[in-house]
């Protein structure tokens, strides 16, 4: 604060109170909606005034599907889907990142600008793109609707070789000779002394590679063709596939906030580490 | 390298403009003049094409090559392992994904994008760019193209200027920052296909609470049948998601502007407003420029789920932005080559706004 203006203060408060109720205003429709039976959530104005149905959609959604026109598999399955897949994402990303990032800065070899180039180039293939040839690719190795499929395209990541190579490189010299000087192998050094210095890093990548993980739609929309395969995302679109009469949309809300629920408390919860991944990834 | 590619790009025009010459010299000469015409200016946009290629082309390795430098030269490690075959085997993983599924498909969708495949996929034929010519002239695409530019630009320009605002402010005060912080960050945690039900539900013509709002001030708000409507209820929904990662950024950027700077504007006499549009906001530049690539890049890319949960690129094809044309030709068309070939083109928009994305990040601080 520079100078003292009681005014200006005022203003800034009301224009980001302004700002906070534009954003959540949705959510809190979405939830008010979620707490209403199918009859008040289909009113035309519908009531801004919180329901009593909650639970009772939340179970409904959970164990069976929407119970109305659109059978669909129960959402408490597609989570479970969503959630291995975010995972298996995130997991696979950090290791396999991690190990090529080591290789990269530890090791002197032949053929090593090369793979340096073949992993940096991938930044410039988003999947939205080479989709079709992948698909083909993916359905000729028969891992269509399985969680393979699902999870190892898109798990090579350039972003995280690189920011783990940046770490490394800030890594002080000095520990590496110690570790030589006293006997330690390369696999010593990783796992004694570089991993536990990367943690912080490996919890920020975390965090932003679940939520990717957890949000992808493209990419399953194709792999998954069986709905017990439907990550919660695809499983939205398909309860709203029926238009407008079939649609139930308290159940379709109360999905929807199950949707936002894991990765919305993993970035409420872990806020620090989630901005200092979100910095570092863009670097 | 560029010029070799415009020379061997002339040549094969040459070539193929004295074959259709002979060609038609059975027709009448008016005829063969025309079709003469033709091919030279649909040559031309093979030069074009070819030339603007490899410009791309050679100005990455420019840039790439100051980005290895800058990386690479100076910052090398003094300590190393020795080991014959410890690096390949952890490079391993990442090489076999690399190549697996992205390598072997981009040169798929390369190759693909020169063939043209019948209806049954029964036979395919080399048909060198006609995929691309005929890209250019479909109308349709074109459309798309326009539709992209649009709704990228509005995303890009509204969604930062609307961050902007409210990280200024929230750089502003004091108390309960944290909270305004926290509330306007957890959006990005929604994913977008989401983004695009709840902002359907709320903009739903016949149920829709905002619609309804909306009608009350007389406006009838229909984005099934209103392509206009459609496209305003795309925009907000990616405008909405992409809020809070501006914000971060935005943030960020004012929070690291030296206190002393502003401090001494202030002794100087300067008010809030004049600090802001003569130091702030300059000073925000880089960061406002590599958001604008990052917003450009995700309305191009990641607003795929929102087109495809709301308007499915209707009514019409008001609201068909390219990658959804990519999946809907290739997916649902089943028109392989022109789909490989729009997935080239978009593969070209991507490298050069990657690069255009290095050479922000370089200059990001500057102060």
């Amino acid at each position: 604060m520079i100078e003292r203006r009681p005014f200006l203060g005022m203003f800034s408060h009301f224009i980001l109170i302004l700002g906070v109720s534009l954003v959540a205003f949705p959510i809190y429709v979405a939830f008010v909606a979620a707490t209403q039976t199918a009859e008040q959530s289909a009113l035309a104005p519908m009531s801004l005034i919180p329901g009593d149905q909650l639970w009772i959609n939340l179970q409904a959604v959970l164990g069976t599907g929407t119970s109305g026109n659109v059978a669909s598999s129960p959402v408490g399955r597609m989570m479970w889907v969503s959630l291995v897949s975010a995972l298996m994402i995130a997991i696979g990303k950090i290791s396999i990142s991690m190990l090529s990032a080591f290789a990269l800065v530890y090791f002197r070899f032949p053929g090593r600008t090369l793979f340096f180039w073949m992993i940096f180039v991938t930044l410039m293939l988003p999947v939205e793109v080479r989709i079709s040839p992948t698909y083909k690719v993916v359905s000729d190795l028969s891992m269509l609707n399985s969680y393979a499929g699902l999870t190892v395209p898109l798990i090579a990541s350039a972003t995280a070789t690189f920011l783990f190579r940046q770490f490394f490189l800030t890594v002080p010299d000095e520990l590496a000779e110690a570790a030589r000087i006293d006997g330690a192998g390369p696999l010593r050094f990783f796992k004694d002394i570089l991993w536990p210095l990367s943690r912080t890093n490996v919890i920020a990548l975390f965090v932003i590679m679940f939520i990717y993980g957890w949000n992808q739609y493209l990419w399953p929309l194709l792999v998954s063709t069986e709905q017990n395969m439907y990550p919660i995302g695809v499983g939205i679109k398909r309860m709203i596939a029926g238009g407008d009469a079939a649609v139930e949309w308290n159940m379709v809300m109360a999905t929807l906030l199950l949707a936002m629920l894991p990765p919305g408390l993993v970035v409420v919860i872990m806020q620090k580490w989630f901005v200092k991944g979100l910095v570092d990834s863009e670097k | 390298m560029l010029f070799c590619g415009a020379m061997n790009c002339w040549i094969v025009s040459k070539k193929r403009i004295s074959k259709n010459l002979k060609t038609s010299q059975h027709r009448d000469t008016e005829g063969a003049q025309r079709t003469q015409r033709k091919t030279k200016a649909s040559h031309f946009f093979v030069c074009l094409a070819f030339l603007l290629f490899f410009s791309v082309s050679q100005c990455l390795c420019g840039e790439l090559s100051g980005f290895k430098y800058s990386l690479e030269v100076f910052l090398e490690k003094r300590a190393r392992f020795r080991s014959a075959w410890l690096p390949y085997l952890l490079l391993l993983p990442q090489l076999l994904v690399t190549v697996l599924f992205f390598f072997w498909p981009a040169v798929q969708a390369l190759y693909q994008s020169v063939l043209l495949q019948d209806a049954f996929g029964m036979s395919t034929q080399f048909v060198w760019f006609d995929n691309f010519k005929s890209l250019f002239a479909d109308e349709t695409y074109l459309a798309a193209f326009k539709t992209t530019a649009v709704f990228s630009s509005l995303v890009a320009v509204l969604g930062l200027s609307l961050s902007l605002l409210l990280a200024v402010f929230a750089d502003r005060v004091v108390r309960g920052s944290s909270i305004y912080k926290t509330m306007l960050i957890w959006p990005y945690a929604v994913s977008p296909v989401v983004v695009g039900v709840l902002w359907m539900f709320l903009l739903n013509p016949t149920l829709g609470i905002v619609a309804h709002g909306l009608r009350h001030f007389g406006i009838e708000w229909n984005n099934l049948l209103n392509g206009r409507h459609a496209l305003i209820l795309i925009v907000l929904a990616a405008i909405w998601k992409q809020i809070s990662y501006n914000f971060l950024f935005f943030l960020a950027g004012l929070q690291s502007i030296p206190k002393s700077l502003i401090e001494a504007a202030a002794i100087d006499g300067a008010g809030p407003w004049k600090r802001f549009f003569t130091i702030v906001f300059p000073l925000l530049t880089p960061t406002t420029f590599f958001l604008l690539v990052v917003n450009i890049v995700y309305a191009f890319f990641d607003t795929f789920a929102i087109v495809e949960a709301t308007t499915q690129g209707g009514p019409g094809k008001d609201t068909e932005i390219l990658v959804f044309k990519v999946f809907n030709d290739g997916f649902k068309g089943g028109d392989l080559g022109s789909a490989a070939a729009q997935s080239v083109i978009l593969m070209s928009i991507v490298i050069v706004l990657t690069v255009l994305q290095f050479k922000y990040i370089e200059k990001k601080v500057q102060y």
